[in-house]
């Protein structure tokens, strides 16, 4: 399977100057905003072999994610051997996918070496959260050190947070530089910039921080660190994929998206699959544009891929563990 | 396809949802269905075939009604209205709470059913219609509980003639049953021939939930079916359709002393500034045009957007488009179902294909062979183009474009319809600004097409009259308790002799707040009993009515005043009349006759301070709808009344009248006492002192049966009250039917306006206008 770093097969985004015009009129209706979030699953059903396929899809998406404080080379080791097989190997050839893999290994700084080895000869990239992850209060000059020492270490993609306070205080200028910086940091490295959409306030922040994220050159934005109180949900996708169209639509470039934390059952990966496919369109539907931040999600997609492989209801424990 | 290529292409495929419970519900009851009436399905008479416009296959036979068909149903519902009223709100509660468990018991059948029959995607019948059905009845379960604390003095209409559309079939029929049920009546409805089964089903519904038989009656058939249940024997008549069929109806009812509601077309702006949320606004507009093909009355058919965003708007709508999915109504990812009959069909291809104006865009999506129309957009028109006035009932968006607040107004109210619409703006001050000035029954800020059992839904203007939902809509089945005696025409008294007077007095018209001699420059002289002459009343004639109209528009400033503003006027006419009481009770006792001319003054000031007294107490309700949000359910002034006054009560009837009408808004135009015109044109000298601007009260005197039939075919007028002692309320309610104003009619009965019915409620239902505002928010 062709594994594809974001951004990879498209041309990378340059970013623009900020552009506090195109910032200040994005509007997000937060009752609509839902109202239509609330519909999509009722109005998108995927059945028989075409939901195994988009599950199968959602599995080439996922950076597969240990971001505890108590990861271990070993543990990660565990992880990337399921990045490897993410689904039993019979399963997936009865698919006809025997090479699948999921997108990338996500971990913090100190597990890049242990998991860059792990998955060495895989092409599996590793996805390194970084920037003082995660709240983002670091001294300035650690955050962006904190890049270069993780693409040192191997990773290909960097997941910075943002200062939630720039968003906050509506300094965009602020937030733009940073977000400048980090992108400079990260060099050939892709940058998913992280916006903590629950600690943004409102939808309208979070469209606003999206394009500007934007217009600084992140290459994916991404919605939550998996920290905060509340994490991906279907109508900040909403907000944030708008906003990737929008700047698609103004710049021509296509920018990434993952939805990160709370995405835990196979159903919901569909529906965030049909989300992206009635927004974006078919194009976002690969890991290059498209990643699913998750950890537990994994482990229900196998046990529906393997209901649709048997027609039998699956058990958890005949799957590997991650 | 592989699971490989499915990998790769990312497609939906089918997820199609299973007919067979369905279509073994309709070969169980023998493919061919008898009406239901007395509370069991009678044998099939003469058949037509009910298709599944998907596929062009027959589903069913179900009969044509005939006129015998329909009285027997119309007999049934009588026989057991009488028990069915008697058994108290309490007690047709447990059968609404039984029909709403049922309806959720069978939701998935009735929803295959309806999608089977109409060709809504499934996705709708599943997800909207059946559960608003089962809300519906919950809702008026708890309005039946609280009838007759809630509504005092009312009773129900007796039998009710319903009939429903097409487009919303099971829905429909749950918003005309559901009341009528509560309030204590019986129905017998007429689904639409194209779409008999889901009332057929639910008829077996009624049977589990052990309703009384010939509570509710069901006569399948097309609109001659239809025209016999109007003819047939019925209190009440309520219809859901095409303005042009409401027309016929509200002729056909015409001084039958009928409760009439009419729920008609419409071509309902959607409004979009540039300050909205654009994205959201599209989606919106799927949800507006697109939710049922389009084939929806309050469908957000006509697009008004800001003009520098116009650009910007279109091109995401069309890229929205081309998103929709058409096809099979039974599968679950369809957007867009099948148009429910080819002759539907034909009518949406024919309107489109007649255009050539604008630009038309269709769907760049897949559209099946067979009963099916792209979703369209026709862009950049203007007001004067057919396809931005005329109803289409497809899936066909046409726009406009605007530059201001007030320009949105205006071509937004620039329709004969008044059903719905749509404003988005994220600045609530916009939005809230703009919702009372459109001409709509129904308003949506930012969302469109929201319904729930406790908010009132209907239109104004020829969209039609009367509300579904909330007690509002339960008051369209109700009438008074006591139908008031027989009221006898009063002749002038006549007389011959003139006598002198000290300084000649000229009695006039008053048209704009000032006085005006009759177009047509004749006067009639008025006698007392003895026969003696008093004085000469003005004789007006259409023209007088035109000016009197055209000055009652005008004075649109009442309308949007203040209400604290308007009880001041009137209470200050009530001081202004009881100054000169002693001089107004000669008069009366003069004119009429009588001596109770100083009681009628004293009445008539009182009836001032309790309309006074109303103005700012009537401002409608916070309906509690199923949103984070909130609906306001606000009492709107009707417009311009023209108001046939009282004989009997040459003052206090005026008075009644003028009162309750400009306390809550309105501008009237009243024809005062035929035979006793002249406490009338007394009375514009109070009104003269008391601070009524022009053209708030216009006084017009003459013979009321050949004013009555100007006012209401006048089409600038909103409604016509009579209580005219002449026989006029068939008149009146013909002539109506041309703009489908507003009527409240005596049908020849009389009313104690020194009484408690002198300012009954009715007043100020009839005063005002429903119109809801849904108002969803979120930071």
């Amino acid at each position: 399977m062709q594994h594809t770093a974001p951004q990879t097969l498209e041309t990378r985004n340059p970013g623009t100057a900020l552009n506090l015009d195109r910032v200040m009129r994005a509007a997000a209706n937060r009752s609509a905003i839902e109202r239509r979030a609330a519909s999509l699953p009722g109005r998108r059903s995927v059945k028989k072999a075409h939901q195994a396929a988009w599950l199968a899809r959602a599995v080439s998406c996922i950076d597969l994610t240990t971001l505890a404080g108590d990861d271990t080379a070993g543990r990660v080791a565990r992880l990337c051997g399921k990045a490897r097989q993410p689904v039993r190997a019979d399963l997936l050839e009865a698919i006809g996918l025997p090479d699948l893999t999921v997108g990338a290994v996500c971990v913090y700084h100190d597990m890049v070496a242990p998991a860059a080895s792990a998955l060495r000869g895989s092409g599996i990239p590793v996805a390194a959260v970084s920037t003082g992850f995660p709240a983002g209060l670091s001294p300035f000059h650690l955050r962006v050190a904190e890049i270069g020492e993780s693409v040192a270490a191997g990773a290909s993609e960097i997941d910075i947070v943002i200062s939630r306070r720039h968003v906050l205080t509506g300094d965009w200028q602020a937030l733009y530089d940073e977000m400048r910086a980090f992108r400079a940091a990260c060099g050939e490295a892709h940058v998913k910039a992280i916006l903590a959409t629950g600690e943004l306030g409102t939808l309208r922040n979070v469209a606003r921080a999206s394009l500007v994220c934007m217009m600084a050159g992140a290459d994916f934005i991404k919605t939550s660190t998996g920290k905060e109180g509340v994490n991906a949900t279907l109508p900040v996708s909403l907000v944030m994929m708008r906003a990737i169209r929008d700047y698609h639509d103004w710049t021509g470039i296509r920018v990434g998206y993952k939805p990160a934390g709370g995405i835990s059952k196979a159903k919901d990966a569909l529906t965030y699959l049909a989300l992206v496919k009635e927004e974006l369109g078919d194009r976002w539907l690969r890991p290059d544009l498209f990643r699913f931040g998750a950890s537990s999600l994994l482990g229900d997609i196998e046990r529906q891929i393997e209901h649709h492989v048997t027609g039998a209801y699956s058990a958890s424990w005949r799957h590997a563990l991650a | 396809m592989t699971v490989r290529e499915i990998f790769e292409s990312m497609d939906y495929g089918n997820a199609p949802e299973a007919a067979g419970d369905a279509l073994a519900w309709i070969v169980d009851q023998g493919s061919r269905f008898g009406h239901f009436v007395g509370g069991s399905y009678q044998a099939p008479g003469e058949t037509f075939e009910t298709r599944n416009p998907a596929t062009g296959e027959v589903l069913a036979e179900v009969t044509q009604g005939s006129v015998e068909d329909v009285a027997a149903a119309v007999k049934a519902a009588r026989r057991a209205q009488a028990d069915w009223e008697g058994l108290g709100g309490k007690g047709r509660a447990r059968y609404l709470y039984a029909l709403a468990r049922l309806v959720q018991k069978h939701a998935r059948l009735f929803a295959v059913l309806e999608t089977l029959d109409n060709g809504k995607p499934i996705r709708e019948s599943r997800d909207i219609d059946v559960p608003l059905v089962a809300r519906h009845f919950y809702h008026h379960a708890g309005l039946a509980q609280l009838l007759e604390a809630e509504h005092p003095g009312r009773r129900a209409w007796g039998v009710c003639g319903q009939i429903v559309p097409w487009n919303f079939p099971l829905l429909m029929l749950a918003w005309k049953v559901a009341p009528a049920l509560a309030a204590g009546n019986t129905v017998v409805l007429k689904p639409a021939e194209w779409t008999s089964l889901t009332a057929l089903l639910f008829a077996d519904i009624c049977r589990q939930a052990g309703l009384p038989k010939g509570v509710v009656n069901i006569v399948t058939g097309d609109g001659a079916t239809g025209a016999a249940l109007v003819e047939a024997e019925v209190d009440k008549v309520a219809f859901t359709g095409s303005t042009e069929v409401g027309r016929k109806i509200r002729a056909a009812t015409a001084g039958r002393g009928l409760g009439l509601t009419l729920e008609l077309g419409g071509k309902s702006p959607y409004v979009v500034f540039e300050d909205a949320d654009l994205d959201s606004a599209v989606e919106g507009l799927v949800d507006a045009i697109w939710f049922n093909g389009g084939q929806v009355c309050c469908a957000g058919s006509r697009l008004l957007v800001q003009e520098g965003v116009a650009e910007a708007f279109h091109a995401k709508l069309r890229a929205r488009m081309d998103k929709l999915r058409v096809g099979d109504p039974l599968d679950k990812s369809v957007d867009v179902g099948a148009i429910v009959d080819p002759e539907q069909l034909s009518r949406i291809r024919a309107l489109v294909d007649s255009n050539a104006a604008g630009e038309t865009y269709r769907a760049a999506c897949t559209i099946p062979k067979g009963c099916f129309y792209p979703p369209t957009l026709v862009a950049g028109l203007t007001p004067s183009d057919a396809l931005m006035q005329e109803e289409i009932f497809g899936p066909v968006l046409v726009s406009t474009t605007f530059r201001t607040p007030a320009e949105a107004v205006a071509l937004a109210n620039d329709t004969r319809y008044g059903l719905a619409a749509s404003v988005w703006s994220e600045n609530l001050n916009t939005c809230l600004d703009i919702a009372p000035k459109l001409a709509a029954g129904v308003v949506w800020i930012n969302g469109s097409n929201m319904f729930d059992a406790a908010a009132p839904f209907g239109g104004v203007r020829e969209s039609g009259f009367g509300r579904e939902g909330g007690p509002e809509g339960l008051d369209a089945y109700l009438r008074p308790e006591h139908a008031g005696k027989a009221l006898k025409r009063i002749a002038p008294f006549p007389g011959k002799d003139a006598e002198p007077q000290a300084v000649d007095r000229t009695a006039k018209l008053y048209v704009g707040g000032k006085q005006a001699r009759p177009d047509g420059g004749y006067a009639r002289g008025i006698h007392d009993k003895s026969g003696t002459l008093i004085g000469q009343a003005p004789i007006a004639n259409r023209k007088d009515v035109r000016n009197a109209v055209e000055a009652a528009r005008g004075a649109a400033a009442w309308s949007a005043g203040a209400a604290h503003n308007r009880a001041q006027v009137v209470y200050y006419i009530g001081e202004n009349l009881a100054a000169r009481a002693g001089e107004f009770a000669a008069r009366i006792d003069r004119l009429t006759g009588g001596r109770s001319g100083k009681a009628e003054v004293e009445a008539a000031v009182d009836r001032c301070f309790t309309w006074a007294a109303w103005a700012d107490k009537f401002g409608g309700r916070v309906a509690p709808v199923p949103i984070r949000g909130t609906a306001l359910a606000i009492r709107e002034p009707v417009g311009v009344i023209g108001a046939l006054c009282p004989d009997e009560a040459p003052l206090l009837g005026l008075v009644s009248v003028m009162a309750p009408a400009i306390a809550m808004g309105n501008r009237v135009v009243l024809v005062a006492s035929e035979p006793y015109p002249l406490a009338a044109t007394d009375f514009y000298q109070v009104l003269d002192t008391s601070d009524v601007p022009g053209g708030v009260v216009n006084i017009l005197t003459g013979p009321h049966a050949e004013l009555a039939p100007v006012l209401a075919a006048h089409m600038d007028v909103e409604a016509v009250w009579s209580f005219s002692s002449s026989e006029l309320s068939e008149r009146i309610e013909a002539a109506a039917a041309g703009n489908l104003k507003r009527t409240w009619v005596n049908d020849g009965r009389a009313r104690d306006w020194s009484g408690a019915a002198g300012e009954d409620r009715a007043f100020l239902g009839h005063a005002t206008e429903v119109k809801t505002v849904w108002i969803p928010y979120g930071a």
